[in-house]
């Protein structure tokens, strides 16, 4: 990995294609994320965002093109290698993903025993400076069903954290939440990002927030890249996706009415039908 | 017709044999695994606990009421013929080689399997394998080969319990109830059943029943749709298939054994 220098971003994808089923997911899509920074990769629902973390993280492999970290073709590795891997990811899941079974405490605890051997007295002292940047740490002998979801994502958030990863994917780290515990992930998402100089990724779909604190989004849709660049940029983009997504507009590229027949015709043809039974 | 019939068949037969390819290789993952004993035994003892030590009441209670069953059932007949003397011989034998093993699985199907698939299906569900899979922890190892293991040590030796106390539930009606010599219970007992014929092979059928239920429980929990009726369908299943194969699996068992192996 010596011919991978600073400037390299960290993870690319290179025509990158999949599908579920019939459905195509990805249609030869290229991108990159950098190092350092925090990307965004926004979209309407159903987009397939949370596939692409799932590629990067090796969970999926494409049908065609490849992923890279850093240099390593992900969709190449074996599975083992792929566990050595993630060791250096970090991933906030959509609905935090706690182990239900284990306190706070030993929800961050977790990764740390896991990979490493370090005695208990220390593991409490990383356990506890992780609580305390997420300002959870009065909650760790509570149980994740004590917890309200916005305190569950920031544990979670702390325990993606916990062995300090090179990279940190949020999915829809804001869905769900009040705007207390909004602001509050915003501001933790966007120092953590600059105080650990970690790469992040966010998957999102609430536009403002991630907005603020993104230095490059990517916009898809059906499949492609309709839009990217940095958040000024993509302010002044015409394309009619772009412009759709970021105002939230009910009607425009990306139609309010999901396929059908013609109304008049559809309601006629009950009625003709209901006569004949 | 007929083309449909046949093309039905072979689409359920094709289901079943990519099931069970499926479900082997994840056995085979499963037990396999790079032994790591400082780390794995905390988490086998914990397991064992819930699996085994947490179905201790119901087979505790049930192993007693079918002892106690089958002494009266066994003192009604051997009346009959003044034969009363062998009741010890008749429950020892029915428990030891079939009940004990056989009643004690379908039990522990109910009990442990269908909590296992509710338990796995429902950290699938919340993706708590997930994240597990992302953190880099394989769950095959850190939730389903403790749960399996727990299982397959578990069983027997519920069984050994639950024979026991059924031969202890027969002594309570036969002798303490009905008065029949004590001596005549014991020695006919004692001179009957055989440790290799009957008490092993009943041992060696509850660990082979352990292995399979615990198999498909945390098999069904693993491959559940991640759904509230997903959970509930691999649960259904669990105890259906599990309680299928227990008694499919012990007329293999009892006619291998009968042949003398």
């Amino acid at each position: 990995m010596g011919n991978c220098g600073h400037t390299d971003p960290l993870i690319r994808l290179e025509g990158v294609t999949f599908r579920r089923g019939d459905k195509i997911i990805f249609n030869n899509v290229s991108l990159s994320i950098p190092r350092g920074k925090i990307t965004a990769i926004m979209g309407p629902s159903g987009t397939g965002k949370t596939t692409l973390l799932q590629l990067i993280g090796g969970a999926l492999r494409p049908e065609s093109g490849h992923v890279y970290y850093d240099g390593l073709c992900v969709d190449e590795l074996s599975e083992r290698q792929l566990y050595v891997l993630r060791e250096k990811m970090g991933m906030l899941f959509q609905h935090s993903a706690l182990f239900t079974n284990l306190s706070v405490y030993d929800n961050v605890a977790f990764p740390i025993r896991e990979h490493t051997q370090l005695p208990e007295f220390f593991i409490r002292y990383l356990v506890l400076m992780k609580l305390e940047a997420v300002g959870l740490r009065g909650a760790k002998d509570l149980f994740p069903s004590e917890l309200s979801g916005g305190m569950a994502r920031r544990v979670a958030l702390a325990r993606a954290m916990a062995l300090d990863p090179e990279l940190i994917m949020y999915d829809e780290p804001f869905t769900g939440q009040d705007p207390i515990s909004m602001g509050v992930l915003v501001q933790l998402v966007k120092k953590f990002n600059d105080a650990l100089n970690m790469t992040s990724i966010i998957v999102s779909h609430d536009v403002p927030e991630t907005v603020s604190i993104a230095d490059y989004i990517y916009i898809f849709s059906n499949g492609v890249i309709v839009g990217e660049g940095t958040p000024e940029a993509l302010a002044n983009n015409q394309n009619p996706h772009v412009l759709q997504f970021l105002k939230g507009l009910a009607d425009g590229a990306v139609p309010f009415h999901y396929p059908a027949s013609h109304y008049e015709q559809d309601l006629f043809q009950g009625k003709e039908e209901g006569v004949m039974h | 017709m007929i083309i449909g019939s046949v093309q039905g068949l072979g689409r359920v037969g094709l289901r079943f044999f990519n099931q069970l390819g499926e479900s082997g290789l994840f056995l085979l993952k499963t037990v396999f695994q790079k032994p790591r004993l400082i780390k794995a035994t905390p988490l086998l003892i914990q397991e064992i606990f819930f699996v085994g030590v947490f179905s201790l009441p119901i087979m505790l209670v049930a192993s007693l009421f079918i002892g106690m069953v089958v002494g009266l059932q066994g003192f009604n007949i051997l009346s009959q013929f003044s034969a009363t003397g062998e009741l010890g011989q008749l429950v020892a034998l029915s428990v030891v080689r079939e009940l004990g093993p056989v009643v004690g699985a379908l039990l522990f199907a109910g009990r442990a399997g269908s909590a296992l698939t509710a338990e796995i299906g429902l950290m699938k569900t919340t993706e708590q394998l997930a994240s597990m899979e992302m953190m880099g922890v394989d769950p095959l190892w850190r939730v389903v080969a403790p749960r399996f293991w727990a299982g397959v040590i578990s069983l027997p030796l519920l069984t050994i319990i639950f024979c026991v106390v059924a031969v202890f539930g027969g002594d309570l009606i036969g002798v303490e109830w009905l008065g029949i010599d004590g001596g005549a219970f014991w020695s006919n007992m004692q001179a009957s059943v055989d440790f290799h014929n009957d008490v092993l092979n009943g041992v060696i059928k509850s660990a082979v029943f352990g292995a399979l239920i615990t198999w498909i429980a945390v098999y069904q929990g693993y491959a559940t749709e991640p759904t509230a009726s997903g959970i509930s369908r691999a649960t259904t299943r669990t105890v259906v298939y599990s309680s299928l194969t227990v008694l499919g699996m012990d007329f293999v068992l009892t006619a291998i054994m009968m042949g003398g192996w």
